[in-house]
């Protein structure tokens, strides 16, 4: 049986588009359906606004019939993390702090998003801002991961995932600051896409920590993906750390490229911790690219073992930075009785803040305050430069490198309360933004439970067409994206 | 790296601008703890001479013209203002 509609790639519906088989409009009716069937199970989205979404539709089959459509998204629905600005839409990111705020403009990647065509709908369910590994620390409770609604999509983008793999949304965005993107879409069976930091606008994303985050796609193909990150990358004047790239077609690419690629397995990645169904899939798919005549090669990350801790320092302290701006004063929430600015600013931030960023800006506060600034931020800013040269030097003799996304599928809502053990579930995606590489999540496999799992490739600065076209050869070869959770 | 992270909640809360309840402080005390105590092996890395990365591609001297674009109006810049009046934002007297 051919897939349902909600469960086809960009690729198929803009054909489908295309040929005048199907309406935005429709599709956008079907979503919506989609939408109010499951997500009182999913629970993936923080709102939507249905009316707004149609009448883009409307306006999308206005276009293509007068043969202006603009771009491979035409018609296609997109769901935004709800950390990503769209004007006139909320922007909460699944905080009390900004359940009230509404967006004054759009994000620079919702503006391409709508210059290529793409209906831009959804508010999509987080940890606060973007703090966390299973969304539960979300101010509007978690989000279920579609394949076990028993079980966290992952995080910090986890709505983005779920909605994704429920068929609630035909691709969305996320943002990825220490695995983001990467692990919800290897734990709900999505592909997940990283970019080169400064390869994507930040405009008009609600920061967390500046100098890791970056935004990206997670697609049900590695096709959209292309798809989506030529719409959404390129230079922008209001990023001051935006990169003046060259942006290829990535999706022309993935035919031009084909190999064979000199792939590193670093052998830190592989060690205790790992689950043994997710290392059985990724050894399969080792095995895949040595049968297409790649090379495998054992590499080492030396100070692997030192990137959890240079993260969770470096993280916290541009957090606590970023997040000084949540006063009471001039948007978000206000606490009432305060007796002077001072308790406004520390009332409104109890009130507002929910106890993982609490935790998260007091380590940062921390390690930044006067007596512990050298002995924790800048020797993490050292140990990073080392971990940075660890990749380099290891691109000297391979392409890419290759490793599980996550050490573990999706786990059970509340079963890691503490902390510092969802902070582990990060080991193997944070060191590719203390970095600041590429990186893409794709399925390969299930365990015997029927549980996603996703292999990692991390690429070289801003070769996403050879990541995107080594994770194509991967897909073409195997059906695993084919396969959806029923709900 | 201090011996033993000695992490005083008052004095960071207050940097912070935080009010922190007395069993938040508790449990913080007790889970910051034991992230502080795991960082601690970052003192065994060799740094010396090592230069820090602030950013992994830094991009310096960013320069724009300097001409006048168009922005928000008042209006839609204190939509999420939590008190206003005559197009400005109230807040607490600061001065006594």
């Amino acid at each position: 049986m051919a897939a349902e509609l909600f469960f086809k790639s960009i690729e198929e519906l803009g054909a489908l588009l295309e040929a005048k088989q199907l309406s935005a409009t429709e599709l956008m009716r079907t979503v919506i359906a989609r939408r109010q069937a499951v997500d009182g199970r999913v629970k993936a989205f923080n709102s939507s606004d249905d009316a707004d979404a149609l009448a883009q539709a409307a306006a999308s089959d206005a276009r293509r019939a007068a043969g202006q459509a603009r771009g491979p998204l035409e018609g296609i629905p997109v769901g935004l993390k709800d950390v990503i600005a769209v004007a006139g839409q909320p922007l909460t990111a699944s905080s009390k702090m900004l359940a009230n705020f509404v967006s004054p403009y759009d994000a620079t990647v919702t503006v391409n998003l709508k210059k290529a065509g793409a209906i831009v709908w959804g508010r999509l369910n987080c940890d606060e801002f973007a703090m966390g590994s299973s969304t539960e620390n979300s101010a509007f409770g978690p989000t279920a991961n579609p394949w076990d609604l028993a079980r966290v999509p992952g995080g910090s983008s986890g709505g983005s995932a779920a909605a994704l793999a429920a068929g609630e949304v035909c691709a969305t965005l996320g943002s990825d600051t220490g695995g983001s993107i990467r692990q919800p879409a290897a734990l709900c069976g999505v592909v997940g896409l990283k970019p080169t930091y400064g390869l994507v606008s930040r405009y008009g994303l609600a920061a967390f920590a500046s100098s890791l985050d970056q935004i990206g796609p997670l697609t049900r193909t590695v096709a959209d993906a292309a798809l989506m990150l030529g719409a959404i990358a390129g230079h922008d004047p209001h990023d001051s750390t935006s990169f003046k790239a060259e942006i290829p077609d990535y999706r022309a690419e993935l035919k031009k490229r084909q190999g064979p690629w000199r792939l590193g397995i670093p052998k830190e990645y592989f060690g205790a911790g790992l689950d043994p169904a997710v290392g059985a899939a990724v050894e399969q798919a080792i095995a895949f690219y040595r049968a297409q005549g790649c090379t495998i090669k054992e590499v080492s990350l030396p100070h692997t073992q030192f990137c959890l801790d240079t993260y969770y320092i470096i993280a916290t302290a541009e957090a606590s930075s970023n997040l000084a701006r949540y006063d009471g004063i001039r948007y978000g929430h206000r606490a009432k009785g305060a007796k002077d600015g001072v308790d406004l600013y520390a009332q409104s931030r109890a009130e507002g803040f929910g106890p993982e960023v609490k935790r998260r800006i007091i380590l940062g506060t921390y390690v930044l305050s006067s007596g512990y600034y050298d002995a924790y931020y800048l020797r993490a800013q050292k140990v990073r430069t080392l971990i940075r040269q660890d990749f380099l030097k290891a691109y000297h003799e391979v392409d890419a490198l290759l490793t599980p996304t996550s050490p573990m599928p999706a786990f059970r809502l509340g079963e890691k309360s503490d902390p510092l053990a969802l902070y582990l579930c990060d080991i193997y995606t944070i060191g590719v933004n203390l970095a600041g590489l590429p990186a893409l999540s794709l399925p390969c496999g299930f365990t015997p439970a029927g549980l996603p799992i996703g292999l990692q490739l991390i690429g070289q600065p801003f070769r996403e067409a050879d990541l995107l076209a080594m994770a194509h050869t991967y897909e073409q070869a195997h059906d695993w994206h084919t396969k959806h959770p029923s709900l | 790296m201090p011996a033993a992270p000695d992490l005083n909640l008052d004095h960071v809360a207050k940097l912070a601008r935080l009010a922190l309840t007395p069993a938040e402080k508790a449990q913080f005390a007790s889970q910051l703890g034991d992230v502080l105590h795991h960082i601690e092996q970052l003192a065994k890395v060799d740094v010396t001479g090592i230069e820090p990365t602030a950013h992994a591609f830094p991009v310096v001297n960013v320069w724009a013209d300097d001409v006048a674009q168009p922005g928000l109006s008042v209006e839609a810049a204190l939509r999420n203002a939590p008190a206003q009046r005559e197009h400005m934002i109230l807040v607490p007297k600061v001065v006594e």
